[in-house]
């Protein structure tokens, strides 16, 4: 089991009111530096999964296990923090504050995460460090002096990108980051994501409906084939 | 730290509306603390309206009454003090100086007094503050008069101005002293108090007026001129009041057991400080009303505040949920929304009081000038820095509200973008 970045066992999941559980996973695991895609229809409660997963919310049964550490047997303000050190998020869309700056959106995670903060500033600053994985993610120049509501979609979605990476966190996970780029944007943006992953050897957790995407990664798992829920109902 | 950062970033970003927010703090806690400066010059002007008299001696009657008609020039006395009386206790040893006054007449509604020229070395208001003229000097004859600053500015008189005195206090009077006109021989400063309303005039120029006169109206058949009543003996028989500063402050009381225990009538002596604070503690009702729609004032600015936050609230769950995604615990949420609260009320709070004392700078010569309330420019009181406390107290409280209410919205949110 201490070989799995991410180990789900016997998790079970109800949002208050539901009269059945949306997430019935008896076993799900993800080891280290693999590259997941895992696609599932809409409103299957993938985002759902991915709350879990950071810690935000809470089964009603079962064990979430990342890097080994039970997320059940941490406290909310130690599961913030787990989240904090160990997972960088990506959104599908209005991933940055709009009043702060490129940078400060980059550099964002080390202020609630003194372990990321710590590495960054092993080598180098947090502002260049910043701007190397901006540079990496294809943003430049007077790019980072412009507000962020100024830059387009897939601008934005590369800085959340460099936000998820900065600090090294063992984990990426990205809800959807594509679904609101063009096809040409959405192939560059996995591809930038996917070698930065490479380089830094994290652990990527990659959610999608758009199965069109399946092929740039290792594994591909229909959440539908997990969840013992989905089955039953459908 | 960082949550703070990003609560100063974040209220910059929306400096527009937060700037109207604190200025409507800003405006409400300087009217709140004006009010406050306000009522407590007024209360200390009003027990300042008159200083350095140890006692009033009246005919016996209320303590208050005493005081409304020797110093406000309110109401009419019941009786008077024979002024064999005053004599008498002027010469008690403890006595270092008197002012006798008659109070009766009047001219266009504004009080005659008549008094000595005592009256202009001992009398003394404020903080131990003598009458100054701003023209002319003290009566010396018969039939000089000194106005006061208001009767002069209202009636529009200057130095040598002949006045006729009507007989009675009220606005309009039938009967005139019309054949014994009086000189307007000095006019004084303002100050602020009821001496503004009054007309000077001399005891023995109230006496020649009233020669002729038998009860209210003038002997019918007897008529004296003016100049003729002067050769006659002007040493008035009464006086409605006098007051009287005594050579120690320890005498106050023996003095006062003399008066209130003299044989020959009932007199009454009180202190006038006391006697005043009565009085005001009797108009303290609207002092307070004036204190309450100033804190209901304050309490507007701060629900304004709120309404202000709470309804940027909804367009700011993106934020919250990103900030949570980046490891932010609800605590945190709550902290950046109601520390924005917290900042803006802080800072209205210091606007304020900047408000206020930059305004007492610009403001207190020209009150000075038009009302004679003389505005001290001090610290703040530790009333005033009780009622800052209370403020703070209250918008801590108040910013709790989007606070608690983002940290809810986070807690159900997550991580969830809700548009
Ligand atoms: N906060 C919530 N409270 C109650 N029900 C919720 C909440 N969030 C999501 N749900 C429900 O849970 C189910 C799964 O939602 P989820 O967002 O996980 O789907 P998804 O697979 O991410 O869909 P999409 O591909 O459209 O993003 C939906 O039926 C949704 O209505
Ligand atoms: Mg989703």
């Amino acid at each position: 089991m201490s070989d799995h970045v991410i180990a789900i066992e016997q998790l079970r999941f109800n949002w208050p009111g539901e009269s059945s559980p949306i997430l019935d996973i008896p076993s799900f695991n993800i080891n280290k530096g693999e590259r997941i895609f895992l696609k599932g229809a809409s409103g299957s409660g993938k985002s759902t999964l991915l709350s879990l997963l950071g810690g935000v919310l809470t089964p009603q049964q079962g064990d979430v296990y990342l890097l080994g550490r039970p997320l059940h047997d941490l406290r909310a303000a130690e599961r913030d923090r787990f989240r904090a050190d160990h997972i960088g998020f990506i959104f599908q869309m209005f991933n940055l504050i709009p009043y702060l700056s490129v940078l400060e959106n980059v550099i964002l995670p080390l202020y609630f995460s003194p372990l990321r903060h710590a590495r960054v500033i092993k080598n180098t600053t947090a502002e260049v460090e910043a701007m190397r994985l901006l540079a990496h993610l294809d943003l430049s120049g007077a790019l980072l002096q412009r507000s962020v509501t100024e830059l387009s979609v897939g601008q934005q979605q590369r800085v959340a990108a460099a936000r998820a990476l900065i600090g090294q966190p063992e984990i990426i996970i990205a809800d959807e980051p594509t679904s609101s780029l063009d096809a040409d944007r959405r192939e560059a943006f996995i591809k930038l994501l996917i070698k930065e992953c490479d380089e830094a050897g994290n652990t990527l957790l990659f959610v999608s409906h758009d199965a069109s995407l399946e092929r740039y990664f290792d594994h591909c798992i229909n959440l539908d084939s997990l969840n013992h829920s989905a089955q039953v109902v459908s | 730290m960082a949550i703070l950062q990003l609560a100063l970033k974040s209220l910059w970003n929306r400096r527009f509306t937060a700037g109207l927010t604190l200025l409507s703090i800003t405006l409400s806690v300087a009217l709140l603390l004006g009010v406050e400066r306000l009522r407590n010059e007024s209360r200390s002007s009003f027990a300042n309206t008159i200083s350095g008299t140890d006692l009033i001696v009246g005919a016996r009657s209320g303590s208050i009454q005493l005081l409304l008609y020797s110093v406000f020039r309110i109401g009419n006395p019941t009786n008077n003090i024979d002024w064999q009386s005053y004599q008498a206790i002027i010469k008690h040893p403890n006595v270092k100086w008197s002012i006798p006054i008659t109070l009766g007449d009047s001219h266009h509604g504004f009080r005659v007094m008549g008094t000595t020229p005592d009256y202009f070395k001992y009398y003394r208001y404020s903080r131990k503050r003598p009458l100054q003229f701003q023209n002319g000097k003290p009566f010396t004859d018969v039939y000089d008069a000194v106005l006061g600053a208001e009767v002069a500015e209202q009636l529009g008189y200057q130095l040598d101005q002949k006045i006729v005195i009507a007989h009675g206090a009220g606005k309009v009077s039938l009967i005139k002293h019309d054949n014994k006109p009086f000189t307007v021989v000095g006019i004084l400063n303002k100050t602020g108090t009821p001496v503004d309303r009054a007309v000077h005039v001399d005891l023995r120029g109230i006496e020649a007026i009233h020669i002729d006169w038998q009860g209210g109206s003038p002997t019918p058949g007897m008529r004296i001129t003016a100049d003729k009543a002067k050769q006659l003996d002007l040493n008035p028989k009464t006086i409605t009041a006098a007051m009287l500063g005594l050579s120690s402050r320890i005498s106050t009381f023996k003095v006062r057991h003399y008066i209130n225990n003299y044989r020959e009538e009932p007199l009454q002596a009180i202190l006038p400080g006391v006697a005043l604070q009565e009085l005001w503690d009797m108009m303290a009702v609207a002092e307070k009303a004036l204190l309450a729609i100033s804190l209901f004032v304050v309490l507007v600015g701060l629900t304004g505040m709120v309404t202000a936050i709470l309804t940027s609230l909804n367009e700011r769950r993106r934020e919250m949920a990103i900030l949570r995604s980046v490891g932010a615990r609800p605590a945190h949420i709550l902290l950046l929304i109601s520390g924005e609260a917290i900042g803006l009320c802080l800072l209205g709070i210091l606007l304020g009081i900047g408000l206020l004392y930059s305004l007492l700078f610009i403001g207190q010569p020209l009150i000075e000038s038009h009302y004679g309330l003389f505005i001290n420019i001090d610290w703040p009181s530790t009333y005033e820095f009780g009622l800052l406390g209370i403020l703070l107290l209250a918008s801590l409280l108040v910013s709790l509200i989007p606070g608690i209410r983002a940290y809810r919205y986070s807690l159900a949110d997550g991580m969830t973008i809700r548009l």
